[in-house]
């Protein structure tokens, strides 16, 4: 079974879909129950970071989620769920990320089109184990630029070079979105399932 | 970089594929799963599905198409046509839909696009853009109802307002050249372009890969293309080989 974290504001039904076509058994929840321990956790999220991360606190996923992470449990975090995980975003400044990632997110600073919408080119450091050479679909204004230390990268270049992804173990975190990726994303998203 | 696009758009009424032929109806075109997942197999970048029920019955069956196309596609769907309420919206997006396009009812009330924006975010936000040449030459104004109604209002600036609400994509029409098969309106797509920061999908003319190439050079982010992929006269692979010889960058 796979828990998919669902705020209210983000549609699942894609990630749904590209789950259930791998028998990933996705599940959406609202409550922060089981978080910490179940055997797959995703983390959609489309949406601004300030009411995303009001949202995960409010329902208490923000804790589980870090233990989760910590003790090195499968999670997949995709778009803004990516973002979440870092410290802080210049687009809801004040507020504070599940800190996870120790970057920071802001937009894009050289690119002529914001938001990046379509397929780019993502290429892996070569010590990434899921992720590999292909097109994903990006949908973002926001970015990283640079991995913490611990985490292996694949990076993307709109204007200027930016994270889009990466991953830590059977930990998955996408700028891009992997359901909306074709065989690629399916791909991906199977290498992910077979890790966990 | 980000690679120019290519997007079938089927034209679904009842559950079905549809084909218009102007003034002489609709014909049957197929199941719109099966030709979703052939085209995604063709390389399509993402697909277009556009309810044009003439019947509130079928306008009932687009958000089960919407999630019988969803289960099997792997690529984002965009969906329009006929979306008149914030309702609407929410139905096609919970159906499985990634992007709405909002056309009349964005014309009609302009906070429409503003309350998607802050309510799913710009990248689900598409304004469906009909555009025809004034009839004096001067510029392109806004056609709306399926093109029954010219408004006047000028094309240009309504895209830049638009951008401006949040709209997130322009799927830009051209009504004089929308089943022509007479290529794009080249400038219509630079003005638009050169007007907004936000992707501009090319809309209505096409008939070969060189149209798309110009598209594409004339400042189009996307292409959208429907009745030569129905017909058979081409594939998506064949119009991304045209685009790559081109010099474009594409998705392989």
């Amino acid at each position: 079974m796979t828990l998919v974290i669902d705020t209210g504001t983000t549609n699942l039904a894609s990630m749904m879909a590209a789950l259930r076509r791998l028998d990933l058994e996705p599940e959406p929840v609202t409550q922060a129950d089981g978080i910490a321990d179940a055997t797959r956790v995703v983390l959609p999220g489309v949406g601004a970071f300030g009411a995303g991360m009001r949202r995960l606190d409010e329902r208490g996923f923000s804790d589980p989620l870090r233990a989760r992470i910590a003790a090195g449990r499968p999670l997949l975090a995709v778009c803004l769920g990516l973002q979440l995980l870092c410290e802080t975003s210049t687009e809801s400044p004040g507020v504070t990320g599940l800190g996870v990632l120790p970057v920071p997110v802001e937009r894009f600073a050289t690119a002529a089109i914001v938001p990046q919408l379509g397929w780019n080119h993502v290429a892996p450091s070569p010590e990434c184990t899921l992720l590999r050479d292909g097109y994903a679909y990006f949908a973002n204004s926001y970015r990283l630029t640079r991995a913490p230390a611990g985490w292996h990268a694949a990076f993307t270049t709109h204007g200027e070079r930016f994270v889009a992804a990466v991953e830590r173990g059977p930990i998955l975190a996408t700028q891009f979105h992997p359901e909306l990726s074709g065989a690629w994303g399916h791909d991906l998203l199977a290498a992910w399932g077979a890790a966990t | 970089m980000l690679t120019t696009r290519i997007l079938p758009c089927l034209d679904v009424d009842a559950g079905r594929v549809v084909k218009g032929v102007k003034f002489q109806g609709l014909r049957d075109a197929g199941d719109p799963v099966e030709r979703a997942v052939a085209y995604e197999a063709q390389g399509a970048d993402e697909l277009v599905i556009l309810d044009v029920s003439a019947t509130p019955e079928g306008r009932g069956n687009a958000t089960d198409t919407v999630a019988r196309v969803r289960a099997d596609l792997r690529i984002p769907l965009t969906v329009g046509g006929g979306v008149r309420t914030d309702a609407d919206a929410e139905a096609l997006l919970k159906a499985g839909a990634d992007k709405v396009a909002v056309n009349t009812a964005a014309v009609l009330d302009p906070s429409f696009l503003s309350r998607m924006a802050a309510r799913y975010g710009s990248q689900c936000t598409v304004l469906s853009l009909d555009a025809a040449a004034r009839e004096d030459g001067e510029g392109w104004e806004l056609v709306i109802k399926s093109g029954r109604e010219r408004t006047g209002q000028d094309a240009v600036a309504w895209a830049k307002e638009a951008a401006a609400l949040g709209a997130g994509e322009i799927v830009l029409t051209s009504w004089d050249r929308d089943g022509t098969r007479s290529g794009y309106d080249l400038a219509l797509l630079a003005a638009v372009g050169q007007a907004v920061a936000i992707p501009v999908v090319a809309s209505g003319g096409a008939a070969h890969a060189q149209h798309l190439v110009e598209a594409a050079r004339a400042g189009a982010s996307a292409l959208l293309v429907a009745s030569i992929l129905h017909d058979g006269d081409t594939t998506v692979g064949a119009l991304k080989d045209a685009l790559a010889e081109a010099g474009l960058e594409v998705r392989r």
